[in-house]
């Protein structure tokens, strides 16, 4: 290039400078911020905007105490951060323009969710570890600040993820993660499914995962339950599979959102699932049982808990009993209580399970494991409070995690999975299990 | 600030040490920066692939750590020609991000991303220009504007996305380009595939967002093609389409009434057939009489109803705000339940959707009620999740749910959670000025709560106290008192103000406490806060002006203390009142009007929602969450007056014959080298996806399509749907243009068939569509029935369980409240007396369950069923009533009393008819306890009687309430009125129009009731309409002025909408009501006839009623 053309580049960078200032684009910048608040990641789809911008952050998070409290969406002088809590990381987006929050949000998560997909789990450790990966994938997913590819199928094929064998033939032959061949998916006329899928064992599970929300009052009775539902599929099918799913209620289903793959007209028309799968682990359709219809409440609590206003202690008495199981065992009960801040300590006696009260965070966790109807598990004992304090008004709330095999509360049943467009006998498995998800009683 | 981050950078600087330690290469090797740079060059300079690729991994890890690399760059430049791929595309990493400050070595790689662009791959020309577009230099504009040029006309449908994500790229880069973007972007739009769509919409939305005009012609294609665009483009379509829609149609809800709610639920549950669905959606939408939905506008809510169910928050939110923003008010309850869900995802997005709803409870609260259990709190929640959500209930809160949310924040009192607390109590303050009904029991609650350990809830208690107290003091000098004593403890400031405030306010209720609680004050004035400061001060003025005699020195004494305060503000107060209130020869006019100054009433503060009138922007938008324009919002503009040309959407194709040619040509430049790049490509997303499932019936729509073309269609093999779809509306577009030569003024419907047709191929999905909503209503109906049910059950349990809580209460006290075992204290204890409520379900107006839906009439006409009888919105609708003269001012001697029906329901007694007498003093002097006495009534009839007037000066008119059931007769009913001197006999008798009450009915319902009351209970009778009577407007105004019946909507009077061309069939008009107190059903149906002629027939058990409402509604009609 000659000389000339050099300096006329000179006034063209000052002109071109003021225009970036104010560019609509919907994500600028991505810092990663871990819970303690060092900034260990930054990527920026255009011009570099100063770490600084953080500070607004830190003074946020500083104020918000609790990281859950961080305001999503902050305004800056010349910013706006957008960030998301995940797995103890923060993820600050930045923009300088209007852009639906959702939007964002909901990018940040996918993110995060592809972090978890590629890497096991997506902590600090993991994303240092695969910086490169990270990276690539941060390149591949935004352009410009607008989403380009998020489809897992698709991104595995363009950027493979680390496995150990993987990273080991790495080191050995110096052949990087990154694909030789390039990717067809991205064209196929199925976004989610890569193309020429082969699997010596075709199978397809399916996963009906029910969880219940609920608040019950003191004396047990029922403030507001609903059951929130999902089908988490693998599917490990060669080809081109058309998979039809049915239910044998599917009335029930209150209120649903499907996998993009799922066609919708379909279940408009005949309440039945058709889909031509992605590949792999993925959530085929989440589902709501409305309060409306009576929710079953699998466990009962019977619980005292009582502050003496005269000499530093409390009683706790607590019996967990199964209510309506359907005939099933409930397992893995555990029982979570936030304590009010002047209890010390605790002193119970559990008739079963394990308890552990830990004084700096004032959570007693209680875990009762299996539920036998014969014994009912209890537990029973003093609490000591910090002295001189005045006793506590408030009655802490009491939160119930369980899981019961093989039911879905809901009385939900899958009928049938079809295959279309393939010719192998696939092996097929459906699976159903009750959680308590926000299952909380009030004392 | 600045140090917490240097902190943080220190932080990453000494967290990226140990991590080359990963590297089997690394360790130790590079002390300092000079040196490991150095490394790196080496590395990249050699030819091994494999140590260039360890070196740019390194790199881009020193980058992402935010470390300058810069000096690296010619090292790296080198290899952007590099064959290893990995390689490749790490330095495009590098490029990208540096090309900005090297601009001069950037320029080097052009030439091998210029090559790339000619790449016979997809994937590496997309590539090729996503990193040329991305390396902001100016001097490659041009090249940038070729390549992007080039790439849009790209046959790959990749590359053409790509090519629509560099637009806004150079834009910013270079704004003098935007006419030829523009170009750009038109050609963009045109495309057909879904890969694109959401793109290039992005870079219409960044470039020219108020070239609309580009959009017409898309309009449908993106409204059709929407459903299998990705997630990220289907927010950014949805958006923009929103505004589209603002411009170009008219406001749905321009005629808001209650019948169009009545429509479209005939419209959904009406049934699945296609066709006549359309009939039927035709009719509702012509019966809004001058207004008439564009099809395109339904088209735009008919598709992007099914992405409620996205998985997507984004994507449910763009579509919930296009609904609350767009649609027909009876339309938008479909949201709800969409976003409820959200509420499930993740706290930030729970965050944002709460914002939302927040905003949408305050103009639409109907839409939330049934979901209102999905608000509550629990304590696990967040607290900024919490204070949102009891945002919502506030918002939520009416006369029929108060008692259950009361009773829910009762125990959000407890919670550990302060911040929460103190939101909780002004949230019942919220709720206690917003209904009258339970202000008492917040009041008492409330009260309670100052006797709370916790000094926190105290001071919120104190201040929300004060709010409700202002509104009605005079009752309440008790509680006052009780604050009075309580400044002795109270420590938070903003109480104590309040506490003062309220004292000196009402310092003539207690006369007695605030000059003791002033001498207090004054005692402790120099250590008080400034707020408690001012407050003192403002105390003292107050009691100067009402009791100088016991406060004068007082009020001097803290004057003079405020005198030599710090705060310059408490001086200039102390001086400024000073001068006011202690009158010397100096001080000027003011001093009179001190007193008027200090203490003139106060308008009570008015406890609203922060969201209000948030809706002003865009929902779901950044500017609305923080309540604030963010740079490049656009605002929503307001609906035009008048709609633009609609046609403007139609895909003008001259000629048939010429169209399929070029078509052809086209398609066969671009086929042949699309399918040999790779095979993939064939079906752009739509065809795999909906031809298969739309269902026979499509398929053998578009089998036959594609026999009709065969020839065409053979070629091209695999069409793609929107392709097929497009020839089909084209084909209905040559057509219509014939029909519109034809005969001109039945454009409208000519163009509603024309769509019909056009969309003959998405019938699957939209038949699926409607059977999906009139499923839906159904299991609506069903829902809030059994809801209602349940809501009863529920209430009578747990009114249960707070009576078994309350028995509990007793006996577990006395150990807690050792000091207080008095038994009004344990009565107390129970935070906003349940025995309070008791009354509050009998009292609401329950009405006979024969009709479940009356109950969700009355919701939906907005009546407030208030509370109180004096309520001043049942009188409200006064000027619009005839009013009938009850006693003439000369028979009573000055006195005049008029009457009229309210038609509001009379909610003490439901059976009862609301009779609302007002009262006029025209006599000089004052009258006094007007009241009624010995009425003389039929047996059965009873009076409630209105509570006494007490005192009405000379002049003023005073109006009330009182409830008469007529036992469904219009016999008269007699009585008394009395005032302190004189007795007048009175009576009032009611047309029988006036004995009922509107009923919901829908078409089928009304029929299948009409059909029970055949034979001796039908009258009918042949009339001819009065002159006026020309519309259906004035017919509908006559017989509801007649009888307060309310219009059942029904679907097969559409025609008479249109009126130049007559109406095939005659009308029909129905009316439906119950009488109020035996709730027999009054059916009245008014059937056109030729000219003027016209049926009316009244079906009603009772027939006497019937007999005479028929003589009325004649009367009526024929006038």
């Amino acid at each position: 290039m000659p000389a000339k053309s050099f300096l006329l580049l000179k006034i063209f960078i000052k002109t071109a400078v003021s225009s970036w200032l104010f560019s609509p684009i919907m994500i600028h910048s991505l810092f990663l911020i871990n819970n303690v608040g060092d900034l260990f990641l930054e990527k920026h789809w255009k011009s570099v905007i100063s770490r600084t911008v953080c500070d607004y952050f830190f003074e946020a998070r500083e104020k918000a105490v609790e990281p859950e409290n961080v305001p999503p969406v902050i305004h800056t002088p010349h910013h706006y951060l957008i960030n998301i809590y995940r797995e103890k990381i923060f993820f600050v987006s930045v923009t300088q323009t209007e852009v639906p929050p959702l939007f964002v949000i909901e990018f940040l998560h996918q993110v995060a969710e592809t972090f978890q997909d590629y890497f096991g789990e997506c902590s600090e450790t993991t994303i240092n570890d695969n910086v490169v990966i990270v990276y690539e994938l941060l390149e591949e997913m935004l352009d410009n600040g607008f989403p380009l590819t998020t489809e897992s199928n698709i991104l595995k094929e363009l950027i493979r993820p680390p496995t150990t064998l993987r990273s080991m033939v790495n080191t050995i032959t110096g052949i990087g993660n990154i694909g030789q061949t390039l990717p067809t998916g991205q064209l196929s006329s199925i976004p989610w499914r890569r193309a020429g899928v082969k699997y010596t064992n075709n199978e397809a599970y399916f996963d009906v995962v029910e969880e219940i929300d609920a608040i019950l009052d003191k004396s047990g009775s029922t403030v507001f339950a609903e059951i929130q539902g999902g089908i988490d599929a693998c599917v490990k099918l060669s080809g081109m599979p058309d998979l039809t799913l049915s239910f044998m209620n599917p009335r029930l289903l209150d209120d649903v959102s499907f996998h993009p793959c799922v066609r919708y007209k379909r279940w408009e028309s005949e309440r039945v699932l058709s889909f031509i799968p992605p590949d792999g682990n993925f959530q085929l359709m989440s589902y709501h049982v409305s309060a409306q219809n009576l929710v079953a409440i699998p466990v009962y609590v019977k619980q005292n808990i009582s502050f003496f206003e005269t000499g530093p202690s409390g009683r706790l008495d607590i019996t967990v009993g199964p209510k309506q199981t359907m005939g099933k065992t409930v397992e893995c009960v555990v029982v979570t209580i936030h304590m009010p801040k002047v209890v010390l300590s605790a002193n119970l006696n559990a008739t079963q399970g394990t308890y552990n009260y830990d004084p700096v965070t004032k959570v007693l966790m209680w875990d009762i494991g299996k539920l036998n109807p014969q014994k009912l598990p209890n537990l029973k004992g003093s609490l000591s409070l910090q002295s001189g304090a005045p006793k506590p008004e408030e009655n802490p709330n009491l939160n119930v995690d369980l899981k019961i095999q093989q039911l879905a509360i809901s009385g939900l049943k899958v009928n049938q999975l079809d295959m279309y467009g393939e010719k192998y006998k696939p092996f097929k498995g459906v699976k159903y299990v009750t959680k308590a998800g926000k299952f909380q009683v009030r004392m | 600030m600045s140090a917490s981050s240097a902190f943080s950078d220190e932080k990453g600087g000494s967290s990226g040490e140990p991590e080359y330690g990963h590297d089997p290469a690394s360790g130790g090797i590079f002390s300092t920066d000079y040196k490991r740079h150095d490394d790196l060059k080496e590395m990249l300079d050699s030819n091994k692939d494999s140590l260039k690729l360890e070196a740019m991994k390194r790199i881009v890890a020193m980058i992402a750590r935010g470390k300058n690399a810069s000096d690296l760059f010619p090292a790296v430049v080198k290899n952007v020609a590099c064959k290893n791929i990995e390689v490749k595309k790490l330095v495009y990493v590098y490029l990208v991000r540096y090309a900005e400050e090297q601009q001069e070595l950037a320029l080097l790689s052009i030439s091998t991303f210029q090559r790339g662009l000619k790449d016979p791959n997809q994937l590496i020309r997309a590539s090729a220009l996503r990193v040329l577009s991305s390396i902001r230099v100016t001097i490659i504009v041009p090249i940038m504007m070729l390549a992007i040029k080039e790439a849009a006309s790209d046959m790959s449908p990749y590359v053409r996305k790509t090519a629509a994500h560099a637009i806004p790229k150079l834009h910013s880069l270079d704004p003098d380009q935007k006419d030829q973007l523009i170009e750009v972007i038109e050609k963009l739009l045109a495309d057909k595939t879904t890969l694109v769509a959401g793109s290039v919409v992005m870079a219409f939305e960044e470039v020219c967002p108020d070239r609309i005009d580009l959009i017409h012609k898309n309009y449908r294609k993106l409204c059709n093609l929407l459903i299998d665009v990705e997630e990220w483009g289907q927010v950014v379509i949805i958006n923009m389409l929103t505004r589209y829609a603002r411009t170009q149609f008219l406001n749905p809800n321009i005629n808001e009434s209650l019948l169009e709610e009545g429509d479209e639920k005939a419209f959904y549950a009406s049934d699945e057939e296609e066709d006549e669905e359309k009939k039927v959606e035709a009719s509702a939408l012509a019966k809004r009489k001058p207004y008439v939905m564009d099809p395109d506008h339904r088209l735009l809510l008919r598709n992007t109803k099914p992405l409620l169910q996205s998985r997507n928050a984004a994507v449910v939110m763009a579509v919930a705000q296009l609904y609350f923003h767009l649609a027909p008010k009876a339309e938008v309850g479909v949201i709800a339940k969409a976003l409820v869900r959200l509420m499930r995802s993740h706290s930030e997005v729970q965050y944002v959707v709460l914002q939302n709803v927040a905003t949408m409870t305050i103009k639409r609260r109907g839409m939330f009620e049934p979901y209102l259990k999905s608000f509550y709190i629990r304590s696990t929640d967040p607290t900024q999740i919490k204070i949102l959500k009891l945002e919502v209930l506030t918002n939520l809160a009416n006369e029929t749910n108060i008692s259950t949310l009361l009773r829910e924040f009762q125990t959000y009192i407890k919670s550990m959670d302060k911040d929460f607390v103190a939101a909780s109590i002004q949230a019942i303050g919220r709720c206690a000025t917003n209904i009258g009904e339970v202000r008492d029991t917040c009041l008492n609650g409330l009260v309670q709560l100052l006797s709370n350990r916790d000094e926190l809830v105290v001071a919120e208690s104190v201040v929300v106290i004060k709010k409700l107290l202002q509104m009605q003091p005079e009752q309440h000098s008790d509680i006052i008192k009780h604050m009075a004593k309580l400044i002795d403890n109270i420590q938070v400031p903003m109480a104590r103000a309040s506490i003062l405030w309220l004292i000196g306010e009402y310092c003539e209720h207690v006369p007695k406490i605030a000059p003791d609680v002033l001498r207090k004050m004054a005692k402790s004035f120099t250590n008080e806060e400034d707020i408690v400061k001012l407050q003192i001060i403002n105390l003292a003025a107050k009691l100067y002006l009402t009791n100088s005699k016991q406060t004068k020195l007082l009020t001097q004494y803290v004057l003079n203390l405020a005198k030599y305060d710090q705060n310059y503000d408490i001086r200039d107060r102390a001086r400024f009142i000073r001068q006011l209130i202690v009158p010397t020869d100096k001080s000027g006019a003011l001093n009179k009007y001190a007193k008027k100054l200090f203490l003139a009433l106060k308008p009570a503060p008015v406890l609203e929602s922060p969201f209000k009138d948030r809706d002003h922007f865009q929902l779901g938008s950044l500017s609305h969450l923080l309540n604030a324009k963010a740079s490049g919002y656009q605002e929503l503009p307001a609906w035009p007056e008048s709609a633009p040309d609609p046609s403007v959407r139609n895909v003008e194709i001259p000629d048939w014959s010429k169209c399929t040619s070029r078509k052809d040509r086209k398609e066969k430049k671009v086929e042949k080298p699309f399918y040999s790049d790779s095979d993939g490509e064939s079906g752009p997303t739509e065809s795999a996806d909906s031809e298969s499932d739309s269902g026979s019936r499509s398929e053998s729509v578009s089998g036959s399509d594609e026999s009709a073309f065969g020839s065409e269609s053979e070629e091209s093999g695999e069409e793609t749907e929107s392709d097929e779809e497009e020839e089909e509306e084209e084909k209905m577009k040559k057509k219509r243009v014939e029909k519109t030569k034809a005969k001109k003024p039945v454009v409208e419907s000519a163009e509603s068939e024309q769509s019909s047709g056009a969309e003959d191929q998405k019938r699957g999905r939209k038949t699926g569509k409607d059977r999906k909503s009139a499923s839906e209503s159904e299991s609506e109906s069903e829902s809030s029935e059994s809801e209602e049910e349940s809501e009863d059950e529920s209430e009578e349990e747990s009114e249960s369980d707070a009576d078994i809580r309350k028995k509990k209460a007793p006996a577990k006290q006395p150990p807690k409240q050792s000091k207080k075992v008095n038994k009004k204290e344990t009565q107390e204890m129970s935070l906003l007396d349940l025995d309070d409520f008791e009354p509050t379900p009998a009292s609401a107006p329950v009405t006979p369950v024969n009709f479940l839906s009356s109950s969700l009439v009355s919701d939906l006409e907005g009546l407030s069923l208030t509370d109180t009888i004096l309520a001043p919105s049942t009188i409200a609708q006064s000027a619009s009533m005839k009013m009938c003269e009850l006693l003439h001012r000369i028979r009573g001697e000055g006195l005049a009393v008029e009457y009229c029906f309210s038609r509001q329901p009379f909610s003490p007694d439901p059976n009862m008819v609301a009779v609302q007498i007002q009262f006029t003093n025209n006599t000089s002097s004052e009258t006094k306890t007007i009241h009624i006495e010995e009425p003389k009534l039929q047996s059965g009839m009873r009076i409630r009687e209105f509570s006494e007037i007490e005192l009405m000066s000379a002049g003023e008119s005073v109006t009330v309430v009182m409830g008469i059931d007529f036992c469904d007769s219009t016999q008269a009913a007699n009585f008394q009125l009395c005032t302190h001197t004189r007795k007048f006999f009175v009576s009032i008798q009611p047309p029988v129009g006036e004995l009922m009450t509107p009923v919901f009915l829908t078409e089928n319902d009304f029929k299948k009731e009409q059909g029970k009351l055949m034979g001796m209970n039908e009258i009918s009778e042949k009339l001819t309409l009065g002159e006026k009577c020309v519309n259906e407007h004035v017919i509908v105004e006559r017989v509801t002025a007649t009888a307060n019946l309310s219009r059942v909507p029904c679907g097969s009077d559409k025609e008479c909408s249109s009126p130049p061309t007559p109406p095939p069939s005659s009308p029909v008009h129905r009316f439906a009501g119950k009488t109020v107190s035996s709730g027999c059903l009054v059916l009245v149906t008014v059937a056109m006839k030729e000219g003027r002629g016209a049926q009316l027939t009244v079906n009603c058990e009772k027939m006497v009623i019937g007999t005479m409402l028929v003589k009325d509604i004649l009367q009526a009609l024929t006038q």
